[in-house]
């Protein structure tokens, strides 16, 4: 049976982890590579990795920390970002990456996704939307949140999907940050809605709310950053507490 | 140990080296036939489409050196829908190295219990039954990600459910292939990598 992911997502600043992290069995916790490392022993199914930085001058050190990545862990990983064109893309995957993420450039030039999918096939894809609840609907946001749209998210997952998304990372900003759990509503709404795998992002804070995303939210996929990162959630337990809410991970 | 990688326009190899410098080999990865045949190792690797595969391993001769191959050879995930006889996807005839035919997932959707197409994740593979499975355990977890699947068939090796019993790796004589991601499976896909070089 195919089991439900549980993916820690690394925020990345000129090559380094951007969040405070404190892993007492790691030489540099600022070191991308050996926290991935770590993420891959204690069972992460997958991990993202978000430059955040995303500018053209940087672009370069991070496709070399890509890499660097790509040698050291031996399970699937995606990497976003700034990522605007195939040219990004095509660079990112030759230096290691299994999956790209692609955001506001994609909403601005949906035909990028469509692009992106004949080229390189739509299983590495990954369709990232940051969506808020407001006046009774979830909306789209651009640009880390900054910007709003009047596009209904289901609207544009459907779109996303049609172009050929092969997964969509759905964070629901009023849910990010609170550790009060998952906006499974949406995150439900979009995974019967579409018929590739939904990651569910934001409001992770208890064991109880992962179980909850996968079983309310029907979500195939659930990513965290500070719950790992500050070891408030261990991916080990984690896993071990959803086996026994008879949701099938991989132990 | 020489281990070769036959380079043609489906995917990104880059994982397979990676892995395999995990392991201490240092593969080539070639389209050039002495290249390739004098290798004590072959993988044929691929993520992409299976009709516009196959055209380019016609048209670059690769067909036929793939299937005359005497050497322990593996396919992994597309490579593997190429060593069989037929694929759907692109109503595509394939190498024949395996009698078995390549298939759509096709789920009905039933409101609350839809299952994705692509399948991607990890999911387990059972009745392991090669030396390709040398200290893999039975029910062991490895990752996938795939629409197209291979039927059931008399070469298979391992079996996933997904929906349906499908095969999730195959051997005929010194030909291998796998479904799934050995390289991306963790510590035991390494093995499968390591079993597969011991061969």
């Amino acid at each position: 049976m195919l089991t439900k992911r549980i993916i820690p997502c690394l925020d990345i600043k000129d090559g380094r982890t951007v969040k405070g992290i404190n892993f007492e069995n790691i030489r540099d916790a600022g070191d991308p590579v050996e926290l991935a490392i770590e993420y891959a022993k204690q069972g992460a199914d997958e991990l993202v990795f978000l430059d955040i930085t995303a500018t053209n001058e940087k672009r370069k050190t991070f496709s070399e920390l890509v890499t660097r990545i790509a040698k050291h862990i031996n399970i699937p990983f995606t990497v976003g970002g700034g990522i605007s064109t195939v040219e990004d893309v095509s660079l990112l995957l030759k230096a290691g990456a299994d999956k790209i993420s692609v955001n506001t450039s994609a909403y601005r030039n949906p035909q990028l996704i469509n692009d992106l999918a004949n080229q390189f096939g739509s299983q590495c894809i990954v369709l990232a939307i940051d969506t808020k609840f407001e006046n009774n609907d979830w909306f789209v946001y651009l640009n880390g949140g900054k910007v709003k749209t009047e596009t209904k998210t289901i609207d544009w997952a459907l779109q996303g999907v049609e172009l050929g998304a092969g997964e969509i990372l759905l964070t629901s900003m009023n849910n990010d940050g609170t550790k009060n759990g998952f906006a499974n509503d949406i995150i439900k709404l979009i995974s019967e809605s579409v018929n590739v795998p939904v990651i569910a992002s934001g409001g992770a804070g208890t064991m109880q709310h992962f179980e909850k995303t996968f079983i309310e939210g029907k979500a195939d996929a659930a990513l965290a950053a500070s719950v790992f990162h500050f070891k408030e959630i261990e991916i080990k337990k984690l896993k071990k507490y959803l086996s026994k809410q008879n949701i099938s991970v991989r132990i | 140990m020489k281990v070769a990688i036959i380079k043609y326009n489906a995917g990104n190899v880059q994982s397979v080296l990676f892995a395999l410098e995990r392991i201490g080999v240092n593969a080539i990865l070639s389209d050039n036939a002495d290249e390739i045949q004098s290798a004590d190792k072959i993988i044929f690797p691929g993520v992409g489409e299976a009709s516009s595969a196959m055209n380019y391993l016609r048209n670059n001769n690769l067909d036929s050196l793939i299937v005359s191959l005497k050497q322990p050879t593996l396919g992994i995930c597309l490579g593997m829908q190429l060593m069989c006889k037929y694929s759907d996807e692109g109503n595509t005839n394939c190498l024949g190295i395996f009698n078995s035919s390549v298939k759509k997932f096709d789920f009905e959707r039933q409101q609350g219990n839809i299952l994705k197409v692509p399948q991607i994740g990890w999911n387990t593979i059972y009745n392991l039954n090669s030396n390709l499975f040398k200290s893999i355990k039975e029910n062991e977890y490895m990752y996938f990600v795939h629409s197209y699947y291979v039927e059931k068939s008399e070469d298979m090796i391992a079996t996933t459910n997904y929906g349906i019993e499908y095969s999730s790796a195959l051997q005929k004589n010194n030909f291998y292939a796998v479904q799934f991601h050995p390289e991306k499976s963790s510590d035991a896909g390494q093995q499968i990598m390591q079993n597969f070089i011991a061969l």
